[in-house]
């Protein structure tokens, strides 16, 4: 028997007995619909995460602070005229060893750096619109190679000498300017206090409105180089050279096609000079990894589904063999080999299972984008670009492919009692 | 001398060992040559079947042998012994053994489709056969919608249907009533008579045996007699 008739003979088969086939697929549809609901799941946070993770900082970009002496002493520790305040995400009242230009050029001759920017901690005071309302301002310099999620606008230039400013989209309302896009170009009042208690107003015009995401801090402007330069030397007027040189901590661009090995390298050798290296994967790494977890372990319950209906499979192969039996002799008797006999059966589990998480994964992916799109609308309306339940077709093909093989799996045991069945027995069969 | 197209020599046959065993076959020997028409005659238990299962390779001797032809059967490899009973024999059971479900014109191609033959040219020599059965116009039915006569003159289609050069009959017209029974023992003669088939019937009618050219009589196990009925041609 040729291979095509063997396969068409098989899905004639499966669809002989409709209910009990049903059934079967049933089962395999309640498993795989699961399977692929929760790895729509993983695929869609983790795609969330990927795509804001360039809001959180550059891939080519490790964060450096000084690792500090006592660092693993508990108790009181030894005061160090050197602490400063952290900032970024950290602990509040927490501290870090600054760094200090002889630091960044410590930093700068480690093998692998390209380059060192020092993070420039900046505090303006306020903001204003032309003489309306003044309101404070939380802003941070733009980490190099960062990609800001943006409602309007473009992202900050690191090279412009013009002082630009990427403001929250809540700031638009605040400040009187009538819409996103109607923001792009007006120039501001930035208010700041230097060290003698004088205030200084810069004018900085504003080229991008950033969105709320995961990795941004809500409220929070970015500021251009430029800019950024400009309100610390501002703010740090009266300052004695050695108090204004602090960081607390640099960006380190390496080589953008570095691999993970050259990276986790080169953090080595930060390491071996005393400070710390992260990467924004580093960074992000815990968060990804409990998803995972979680992702991992409802898939673990959907395989476990898969697993009861594939004992059901097995029930329902079984039960055909058994009706079939004579019609097998006959086969046999007419000079069909086992090994196609034993083709013809197991390729009906296998279509029993393609039937099943096809269906499970074509209405799972209807489902999913509905619940995630009625999800975003509502519940994640604060999170845009957050798809819940995301699909790539690559683990799609990957469920069809394993429950198939599940169910062939299923299918070897009445496979192989039908393969042994004797022509003789078969035909005297009542 | 022609050679027979199948031969039996001091064939034994016997199921389970020590206490319980059961000899079906204790040295049957037999020669059947092609064109010829056989009929197998004995009670039930008598070994008959077990002499056809034989013939036809579907089961091992416990002794003896079986010739094809002049070659020892036994000698084949499974796959050739596989296409040999595709394309040499042809069966004919008491319970038709069709699939139901299927169409007629389905039961009738599936020893074509195990033999790996096309789909289109399975589907005309399945229509030929079920035309030289009159039963042309019924190829689209289910088969299990056919009445007695119908169902085992698709039989016989599906044992025409690969051109055999020897039909099996296992109790042909156990089922049918006389009348239909004497339809179906026609067609079976008639493919003997004009195609040059080897008809090998096994049976316990003697009116069916009798139409035979041979009879080969067995009882436990043993040929008791064998006799000719004398052609007037």
């Amino acid at each position: 028997m040729r291979t095509i008739d063997v396969i068409g003979t098989a899905i004639g088969n499966s669809f002989r007995s409709k209910l009990r086939t049903s059934l079967t697929v049933i089962a395999i549809f309640i498993g795989a619909f699961t399977l692929t609901i929760t790895n729509g799941l993983g695929t869609g946070i983790n795609n969330y995460i990927n795509s804001t993770v360039a809001a959180i900082g550059a891939q080519d970009v490790l964060t450096v602070t000084k690792t500090p002496a006592d660092a693993t002493t508990s108790g009181p520790k030894k005061y160090n005229p050197d602490l400063v305040a952290a900032s970024g995400p950290s602990r509040p009242g927490s501290t870090v060893e600054a760094l200090t230009p002889a630091d960044i050029t410590a930093i700068t001759a480690v093998k692998g750096v390209t380059s060192v920017a020092p993070t420039l901690s900046i505090s303006p005071g306020y903001i204003q619109n032309g003489t309306g309302t003044r309101y404070t301002l939380n802003a941070s310099g733009a980490v190099p190679g960062i990609k800001l999620q943006l409602a309007a606008g473009a992202q900050p230039s690191a090279s412009s000498s013009d002082l630009q400013i990427v403001l929250p989209v809540s700031y638009v309302k605040a400040l009187r300017l009538s819409s996103n896009s109607a923001a792009i170009g007006a120039t501001v009042h930035i208010g700041i206090t230097d060290a003698t208690r004088a205030s200084t107003v810069v004018d900085a015009t504003v080229v991008g409105i950033s969105e709320a995401s995961l990795g941004a801090i809500a409220d929070l402007a970015t500021t251009n180089a430029a800019l950024t330069q400009k309100l610390y030397d501002t703010q740090s007027v009266g300052l004695p050279g050695a108090a204004k040189d602090r960081y607390a901590q640099a960006s380190v661009r390496f080589a953008s096609n570095a691999t993970p090995e050259q990276i986790t390298q080169l953090k080595q050798r930060l390491t071996a000079a005393g400070f710390d290296g992260k990467t924004v994967a580093d960074q992000i790494g815990t968060f990804k990894t409990v998803i995972d977890a979680i992702v991992l372990v409802l898939n673990a319950f959907a395989v476990i589904a898969l697993l009861a209906a594939s004992f059901g499979i097995v029930n329902t192969l079984l039960m055909s063999v058994q009706e079939r039996t004579r019609e097998i002799g006959l086969m046999k008797a007419m000079g069909m080999g086992s090994g196609k006999i034993f083709g013809l059966f197991s390729f009906e589990a296998i279509f029993i299972g393609f039937l099943g998480s096809a269906i499970g994964a074509g209405i799972a992916m209807l489902v999913g984008t509905g619940v995630s799109s009625a999800l975003s609308k509502s519940v994640f309306s604060a999170l845009p670009g957050l798809t819940l339940i995301a699909f790539s077709p690559s683990s799609i093909a990957t469920i069809i492919l394993v429950v198939m093989a599940i169910a062939f799996v299923a299918g070897t045991l009445p496979a192989a009692k039908a393969a042994r069945q004797d022509p003789i027995e078969s035909l005297r069969y009542e | 001398m022609p050679v027979p197209i199948l031969s039996a020599r001091d064939v034994t046959k016997s199921y389970g060992r020590g206490q319980g065993r059961f000899d079906a076959l204790r040295g049957v020997s037999l020669e059947i040559f092609e064109g010829e028409s056989v009929a197998i005659v004995g009670k039930s238990g008598s070994g008959k079947s077990t002499l056809m299962h034989l013939l036809a390779l579907l089961d091992r001797p416990s002794g003896g042998s079986i010739e094809l032809g002049g070659a020892d059967a036994m000698l084949l490899s499974k796959r050739d012994l596989n296409a040999t009973r595709n394309r040499t024999f042809g069966f004919v059971f008491q319970q038709f053994f069709l699939t139901g479900s299927a169409s007629v014109l389905e039961n009738v191609i599936l020893p074509l489709k195990i033999a790996g033959m096309g789909g289109r040219e399975r589907k005309r020599r399945g229509l030929e056969a079920l035309t030289e059965l009159e039963l042309d116009d019924k190829a689209g039915n289910r088969a299990s919608d056919l009445s007695g006569g119908q169902k085992q003159r698709a039989v016989i289609a599906r044992a025409l249907v690969n051109r055999p050069r020897v039909i099996f009959a296992d109790e042909p017209t156990g089922n049918l009533d006389t009348a239909t029974g004497a339809v179906v023992e026609d067609i079976l003669f008639g493919l003997n008579r004009d195609q040059g088939i080897t008809l090998i019937v096994v049976t316990h009618d003697a009116d069916l045996a009798a139409r035979c050219d041979r009879r080969v009589y067995i009882r436990d196990g043993l040929v008791v007699s064998v006799d000719e009925t004398e052609h007037a041609a």
